[in-house]
């Protein structure tokens, strides 16, 4: 019951399924596969999950993870969800530790700006082109 | 539509367009060029340098011994903090290195990561016993509240419980030196 | 024996791929017009040699020669015999061979059957191809040698990835490369038409069913890809966004887009550059995804080792391909005028419109997928994943869907919207309908909503281009866009109905005792060993029960333990009725004797597989379509030609 890299890496190449070795990794986290009892609030414990990523398997989100560390994470947002605290303050919590790294949602920040210019230049450039196209096409 | 008009100008396409492929294929080799020969840093470090410890309080993870509080590491004197495991096959590799810090009067506080007493005590028994307190971080949030994604990894901690430096992976014989000097720093 | 076969034939297809290169070129000027006879045998036999040494490959895997480097890397004499073949290609040097395979063959094809090209750009075209080809056989034969020896010979093979060890995942990757490298031969094409200046019908012609094959595979290779990361993976997700995924995306979204400015040129000689364009972009994202997924340059830590050799060796590969085709694009291209003018509102400037939303959203995925290289080479670490990807491109697709059900109803040249308006008037119902029902249920995320709402839509408008015709009359290639239209909307409503409606349970259950997922009643009846031929696992038995009056079913998941390699996997047990899919994963036994199970009920998740089967449905239909009056046309020729032959005769008999 290890974590799996995504099947797709398989296609082209050799990759490395943790091996089972004699791992004897114990880990007490409550919620690492108990769920909230809260539905609304495991929904958003859920949602979350899906966007942070495992420190250890790093191709994969900590709800897609069967890595320790991803189960030690996936408590410590269910459990902060159940005691009220926002899904972003957890994230920012997170990411003060380890960087933009864990987050899968890049943040607006002075380095990803780009990401987010990217759709507004392809619009663009789709207007212009589109626009020489049909300004001339329609002409008659 | 039967009235025939001089054939317009054929529409070509934007000379700027024409070139944008080629120049945007261009950024992209570069950009793969520099990712392929800058050394591969795969490694995600914790982001708390140069801040604080986080509090946290540990309980002890040998009955013998006491727990960790990060008030403990505040204490006006460096310290090591190392996040091990008995499961964890490069800790083994590195308890030697450690037994010599812990020789040279270094104190080191050990972090046990989801591990169990019975495991912890074989592991401690067969690779020697460093540490001055273990504490038991056996569901892992300590070792996310440290900004720590692996084990082993040691953090350098000065006199004010601040973190000056992380250690990602084993501390290898070449590496004391450098341990050393950090500790040095901190102490400063 | 076998091995140094393969690698005579090897060396000889590399040989002759560059005979087939020079012959080409040379024959393109006036002083080397002899050649031109040689090209077309030489690209056939370059493909038959390559095809040897793939088949000498299967021979060394299929029994073992352990001697053979790569066999004893990736091989084990326990395995049974289908992985044992699988094995040849599900490693680097395998796949590379697989790929210079395909290559040649498909230009070997060309070479045979494609005579509606001007001579001279059809033997640009081959030397295109042989100039790529000639590419990746240096690769294989200086970097990668799949035939390479050991000594001494070892007992035994390291075996192969279990997970590799999966009948699906074993025909994934050919089925992926089939895809990528029929879109080497539009690259080819679209070069030979460069190097001529020749494009037009008879070119697009000539492309079309390459890109259409070409496209058939790769849909199957991402849909096939998709289903097994799903029932493999074991937490019932589809699709990650995972550099490897996107790196198989992008030249799909390539491949869409060219086939349809591919069609729109066949038909009405509009769209020159852009199809030239996109015949060249298609390829290239085929090779920069192989690229990056090779070079481990975006895969994660544990995963591959970076091999900066081979890394370099691709990434010179590219340069000189890419590089050289853009810039003979830019070159030329601005020569090349655009065709037959169109208005807006039309069949063409539907299909302008969501070309370019397409290349958008490739433009999205590339970028969101390199962004993390370019912020590390600015010093940072970032992540990008589906909370950018969903979103953003969803900005695209959402209009591309509206324009994707109007499209197909306009008319050439010019139209006006009024004319199907009434048409519309039911699918915009049910996009409302749609939009309604979700936020009555409430708690549903925008995304869902919209792509609900606009399933229902599309798949009723995906149907109305046969309204009115004689549906036995209809031409192959209409069906075949109906079909593949409608698929998008199943796979679309798959989705939807996924992310909106998935329930997920995890429990820790004892012996014997039940609980319940949706409208399912499971209960945990037994865990037991078992084995397989080089695996042992445990087993659940669990009894499960739609409603409270269904049938009691029984899914059995696993978690198996391999030993060689030595890796536990986890295999998930899938039960299918017609409104959805219970996913069971058995995890590990707790302290207290309990066993953790997860639990999903999926409704209605296998329209998102059952969709992208019928967009590859609708591929075929349209191929078959294509080639057949393609061969009508050349027995009409052919006819026309010996009755015209007659006619000579007899009027010269009569003089």
């Amino acid at each position: 019951m290890k974590r799996l890299l995504p099947a797709f890496l398989l296609m082209l190449g050799p990759c490395t399924a943790t091996p089972a070795l004699a791992q004897q990794e114990k880990s007490t986290a409550a919620f690492a596969y108990r769920q909230l009892d809260d539905a609304a609030k495991e929904q958003e414990a859920r949602a979350l999950m899906e966007t942070l990523r495992c420190l250890q398997c790093q191709g994969q989100s900590i709800a897609d993870s069967d890595a320790p560390i991803a189960g030690s994470m996936r408590s410590l947002v269910r459990e902060r969800i159940a005691a009220g605290e926002k899904p972003e303050a957890i994230r920012a919590w997170l990411i003060e530790r380890y960087g933009d790294y864990v987050s899968y949602a890049p943040q607006f920040t002075r380095l990803t700006w780009p990401l987010f210019a990217i759709p507004l230049v392809l619009v663009g450039l789709a207007a212009l082109l589109l626009r020489g196209r049909f300004r001339r096409g329609g002409g008659r | 539509m039967s009235e025939r008009r001089p054939a317009p100008k054929p529409a070509r396409a934007p000379v700027w367009a024409i070139w944008l492929p080629l120049v945007l294929f261009l950024a992209f080799v570069v950009v793969v060029v520099i990712g392929l020969y800058r050394p591969a840093d795969r490694t995600v470090a914790s982001t708390l340098i140069g801040k604080p410890m986080p509090a946290f309080a540990l309980p002890a993870a040998l009955p013998e011994r006491p727990g960790l509080k990060s008030a403990d590491l505040a204490a006006g004197k460096p310290h090591l903090v190392n996040i091990f495991a008995s499961w964890c096959i490069p800790c083994r590799v590195e308890a030697p290195q450690l037994g010599a810090l812990a020789k040279a009067g270094i104190p080191i506080a050990g972090i046990s990561v989801r591990d169990s007493e019975e495991a912890l005590t074989g592991f401690l028994k067969e690779n020697g016993d460093p540490y001055w307190r273990i504490g038991a971080d056996d569901d892992g949030k300590v070792q996310l509240a440290l900004g720590s994604s692996g084990v082993p990894e040691t953090y350098v901690i000065d006199g004010r419980g601040v973190i000056r430096y992380q250690h990602i992976g084993e501390i290898r014989p070449d590496d004391v030196a450098m341990i050393l000097q950090k500790l040095q720093e901190a102490s400063r | 024996m076998t091995a140094e076969l393969g690698l005579a034939a090897l060396w000889l297809a590399a040989a002759l791929a560059g005979l087939q290169l020079l012959a080409g070129a040379l024959a393109l000027t006036d002083r080397g017009a002899m050649l031109a006879g040689i090209v077309r045998p030489v690209a056939v036999v370059q493909g038959v040699l390559a095809l040897v040494a793939f088949l000498a490959l299967i021979a060394v895997f299929a029994d073992t020669d352990l001697s053979v480097k790569l066999v004893a890397m990736n091989s084990h004499s326990l395995k049974p015999m289908i992985f044992k073949i699988a094995g040849a290609w599900g490693n680097h040097e395998g796949s590379m061979l697989l790929w210079v395979t395909v290559m040649g063959m498909a230009g070997g094809v060309v070479a045979l059957i494609e005579r509606r090209l001007p001579e001279p750009a059809m033997l640009a075209t081959l030397a295109g191809q042989a100039f790529v080809s000639l590419g990746f056989y240096a690769f294989l034969l200086i970097a990668s040698n799949p035939f390479e020896r050991l000594s001494p010979v070892p007992e035994e093979g390291n075996g192969l990835n279990p997970l590799l060890q999966d009948l699906g995942l074993a025909f994934h990757p050919p089925t992926l490369y089939l895809g990528y490298v029929g879109l080497s031969v539009a690259f080819s094409f679209a070069i030979g038409a460069l190097v001529t200046r020749q494009v037009g019908p008879a070119f697009a012609r000539a492309m079309r069913p390459w890109v259409l094959g070409a496209w058939i595979f790769l849909t199957l290779g991402i849909t096939a890809g998709s289903y097994w990361a799903y029932y493999e993976l074991g937490w019932g997700g589809w699709w990650f966004w995972d550099p490897v995924e996107n790196a198989s995306l992008m030249p799909w979204l390539a491949a869409t887009a060219l086939l349809h400015s591919v069609s729109v040129l066949a038909s009405r000689d509009a769209l020159r550059a852009w199809t030239v364009m996109l015949g060249v972009v298609a390829f290239s994202m085929s090779m920069i995804g192989t690229f990056l997924v090779r070079s481990g340059i975006l895969t994660s830590v544990h995963a591959f080792a970076v091999d900066p050799q081979r890394g370099s060796f691709i990434l010179a590969l590219l340069a000189i391909n890419i590089g050289g085709a853009l810039t003979l694009f830019a070159l030329r291209a601005g020569t090349v005028s655009e065709g037959e003018r169109f208005m807006p509102v039309s069949r063409e400037g539907a299909l302008v419109f969501n070309n370019v939303m397409l290349s958008a959203i490739l433009g999205i995925v590339l970028f969101g997928t390199l962004y993390p290289l370019v912020a590390e080479a600015m010093g940072a670490k970032v992540s990008v994943g589906p909370p950018y990807f969903n979103p953003m491109g969803a900005l695209f697709a959402v209009p591309m869907l509206v324009v994707l059900a109007v499209g197909p109803l306009l008319r050439w040249r010019r139209d006006r919207f009024s004319r199907v308006r009434r048409l519309l008037v039911i699918p915009a119902m049910l996009v409302g309908t749609g939009v309604i029902a979700m936020v009555a249920l409430g708690g549903v995320a925008l995304l869902p909503t919209l792509g609900f709402a606009l399933a229902l839509g599309l798949g009723w408008a995906s149907v109305l281009p046969l309204k009115g015709r004689n549906l036995r009359r209809t031409p192959l290639p209409i069906w075949g866009m109906v079909v593949a239209h409608f698929g998008i909307a199943v796979s679309l409503l798959g989705m939807s109905c996924e992310s909106a409606f998935s329930i997920e349970k995890l429990v820790a259950v004892k012996m014997g005792d039940a609980t319940g997922v949706g409208p399912w009643q499971v209960k945990l009846d037994a865990v037991e060993p078992m084995a397989g031929p080089n695996w042992t696992a445990l087993e659940a038995r669990l009894l499960v029960r739609y409603g409270d009056h269904g049938k009691v079913m029984q899914l059995d998941p696993q978690s198996r333990s391999f030993w060689a390699p030595p890796q536990q996997t986890s295999e998930s047990a899938l039960l299918t009725r017609w409104n959805g899919q219970l996913y069971a994963v058995l995890g590990g036994e707790a302290d207290d004797g309990r066993w953790q199970l997860r639990l999903w009920w999926k409704p209605f998740v296998p329209l998102i597989w059952l969709g992208g089967l019928l967009i590859a449905l609708g591929g075929v239909l349209a191929l078959f379509g294509r080639v057949a009056s393609d061969l009508r046309r050349i027995f009409a020729r052919e006819k026309i030609a010996y009755r015209r032959g007659r006619i000579a005769q007899l009027e010269s008999s009569r003089e």
